[in-house]
């Protein structure tokens, strides 16, 4: 095992296609998994960008951190500006000799797809170009200072959803975009984490390989807007998963499989006492997000065929 | 040139010319009365007749979003709208004017909810007026045929690569039976040269589109993108120029009608232009001194036409087919503004009527004229009167 994991890196192409020199906050979990992604993607690719922290970050008129063609228009269109781009080549192609194969790709940032831009990637998807959309979940609207957005998780204490003496933070619970993208009966829908790069790569060569639209969730670490150190990106990303608030899955032509299959959960405090966003929370609001999160985790062991666990 | 004459719906006229040009790719939302432009092209896609990409998006601003990416690898794109489809559109499309992604739009212009209506206005395109695009007005089938593929030419210029966005009055135009002549294929091939775009989207040459710009950069890409749709200008008369030589159809950004010598000039925009030609037919004939000048090219804006062709009358009346809600109406605002330093000013009445579809007949030009002419007399002509309202 553990020549395996100092051979496996090596693999992994040196190419990088988001140039380091990015304005990116120290610790950025979002801009790690862009990086991942794009190594997967390479240059034959796309890339349409939504409004928000990675576009901001890397596109500062008259500097770009891309070394592949992007595009960023607005918020709410970067899937249907992928349906264009998609459906452009495949004129091209058919019509004034253009030989490309090219990997087209939307992203944006949890705001961009399960808020604002809902509907157009709800359109891209139900008419089945194929392109890739990635979602960088950090789970607020951190380019703006941390608003709550539908995918916050409940509880957490936001700049629009602030705990406060009659509040406990947001009172929703996470948005399920990956089953509402699976909803739209794709041929690949996965969740990551930004603390997983392999995991993230192997997912980015298998959804570009599909024939029609995929849908890859990052669930991205913030520091910024989680209100825990820099340093701790990966840990907190890494307890994200092992106390399974964040399963991480695919869905291949409906079929689901989990990926980190644990037996065993890690309390969910681990995860909650690193991050400034939960330090209001009482003893029995954390039982009670407990019992959600083994609830939602149960969930989707059973769609993927696995006993429950406790 | 080998063209045919057939009678032809303006939309399914413009539907050929879509076709004619051979365009790439089409992303379109239903809307009236625009609907049967995308209908007629669907149908073309569908029957083999033009080898395109149809992309039947799920609203307006993701037909504008989808026709930025088609045009930004460099395939030839087109789009139709309306009324509150242009209204959902507006974000979009000043990224297409900001981005220089020569789409070409049909507009039939449709008046603005509320309350809801579908019919024939043009505060649609009034209301996008400050868009970077290129605007004009056409006001019969014929010339919406001529313009839709002019609107190619002029748009993919490489000193223009401005979006282009033809209008046509809803309903009043766009359903309406007409004797159209049509071009065929080859002549349109020799006319119109293939869309090339120099800074595709292309992982062989990687660019980077739409940087957000700071204060340091922001108002040097404003004033460039001014100045481009400024000079498109000269493109455009260039343009309609080639045309005339090709078809014998002239076109001018400000267009007379029976206007040498007349002391008093009524102002039109888009197909109530005609209706307005049958007044001034009556009233020249029965020995009144009007004339007729109808604003063609509305963005960029021909101010130096537009004082060339009203400055020696007397009065002018400028008719709005549009509303500017506790302002001045938006075309004789501008007539305003262009003919403020001319040393001798007409005396100008502004005019608003035919909204939401309502008919505005030769008799009621007639009207028109003469209720400007009073208001100039009595000294009421800085206010705008709405024609027709009924008490």
């Amino acid at each position: 095992m553990e020549t395996l994991s100092i051979y496996v890196p090596k693999l992994v192409t040196k190419g990088e296609y988001i140039a380091s020199g990015h304005r990116a906050c120290s610790g950025c979990g979002e801009v790690l998994a862009v990086r991942y992604v794009c190594k997967a993607l390479g240059r034959n690719s796309i890339i349409s960008m939504a409004t928000g922290c990675m576009e901001i970050i890397s596109s500062p008129l008259p500097e770009s951190a891309w070394e592949v063609p992007w595009i960023h228009t607005l918020f709410e269109n970067a899937s249907a500006v992928a349906s264009g781009i998609e459906s452009g080549i495949k004129a091209l192609k058919r019509k004034h000799g253009y030989t490309k194969e090219v990997k087209v790709v939307a992203m944006g940032g949890d705001g961009g797809t399960a808020d604002i831009g809902l509907q157009s990637l709800s359109g891209a998807l139900e008419r089945g170009h194929d392109f890739l959309y990635v979602c960088y979940d950090n789970e607020a609207y951190m380019n703006t200072g941390i608003q709550r957005s539908s995918e916050t998780p409940f509880g957490a204490s936001t700049t629009t959803a602030p705990a406060g003496k009659k509040s406990m933070g947001q009172h929703t619970w996470k948005k399920n975009m990956a089953a509402i993208a699976a909803a739209h009966n794709i041929p690949y829908v996965a969740t990551s984490c930004s603390s997983y790069p392999f995991d993230i790569m192997a997912k980015v060569e298998k959804a570009v390989k599909v024939k029609g639209p995929s849908y890859i969730h990052i669930l991205s670490v913030c520091p910024t807007g989680w209100r825990c150190r820099s340093s701790q990106t990966i840990k907190v990303g890494r307890l994200a998963v092992e106390t399974g608030i964040f399963p991480v899955y695919e869905i291949e032509n409906g079929q689901y499989k989990l990926n980190i299959d644990l037996l065993h959960l890690r309390p969910i405090e681990d995860y909650l006492k690193v991050q400034g966003r939960y330090r209001h929370l009482t003893k029995d609001s954390i039982a009670e997000i407990q019992v959600k999160v083994v609830e939602e985790y149960n969930k989707v062991r059973q769609l993927a065929g696995l006993k429950v666990i406790k | 040139m080998t063209s045919k004459r057939t009678g032809i719906e303006s939309s399914l006229a413009i539907a050929e010319a879509v076709k004619l040009a051979n365009t790439d790719v089409i992303a379109a939302y239903p809307i009236t009365p625009q609907t049967h432009i995308v209908e007629g092209l669907a149908e073309m896609v569908a029957n083999g007749e033009l080898d395109a990409e149809y992309i039947p998006v799920e609203s307006e601003h993701s037909a504008m979003s989808a026709c930025l990416g088609s045009s930004a690898v460099g395939a030839r794109t087109f789009t139709a709208t309306a009324g509150q489809g242009l209204i959902l559109m507006h974000e979009v499309l000043l990224v297409a004017a900001s981005m220089r992604l020569p789409i070409v739009m049909t507009v039939a212009n449709r008046a603005l909810s509320g309350p809801l209506n579908v019919w024939g206005d043009q505060s649609d395109v009034m209301s996008v007026r400050d868009s970077g695009w290129i605007q004009i007005f056409v006001e019969n089938g014929q010339q919406a045929f001529d313009q839709v593929i002019c609107a190619f030419y002029i748009a993919e210029h490489p000193d223009v690569l401005l979006p282009t966005m033809i209008n046509v009055d809803g309903f009043h135009v766009s359903h309406v039976i007409e004797s159209v002549e049509m071009l065929d294929r080859k002549t349109v091939d020799g006319f119109l040269p293939p869309y090339k775009h120099k800074y595709a989207l292309d992982p062989d040459n990687p660019v980077t589109m739409g940087c957000f710009a700071a204060p340091n950069m922001y108002t040097e890409t404003r004033k460039d993108l001014d100045t481009v749709l400024r000079d498109s200008r000269k493109v455009i008369l260039d343009v309609w120029r080639k045309w005339a030589e090709l078809t014998g159809r002239h076109y001018r950004p400000i267009e007379q009608y029976k206007a040498d010598k007349a002391e008093t000039l009524l102002v039109t925009v888009g197909g109530y232009s005609e209706n307005a030609m049958d007044a001034i037919d009556k009233m020249q004939k029965e020995g009144k001194k009007v004339g007729l000048v109808r604003v063609r090219l509305w963005r960029p804006f021909p101010i130096e036409e537009t004082v060339q062709a009203l400055s020696g009358a007397s009065n002018v009346i400028v008719f709005d087919r549009a509303i500017s809600l506790g302002g001045p109406a938006p075309i004789c605002s501008e007539i305003r503004s262009a003919l403020y330093s001319v040393d001798r000013k007409p005396r100008i009445a502004s005019i608003v009527g035919g909204l939401g579809g309502r008919d505005v007949s030769p008799a009621d030009f007639e009207k028109i004229v003469e209720l400007g002419l009073e208001r100039i007399k009595d000294g009421r002509a800085d206010e705008t009167y709405m024609y027709g309202v009924r008490e």
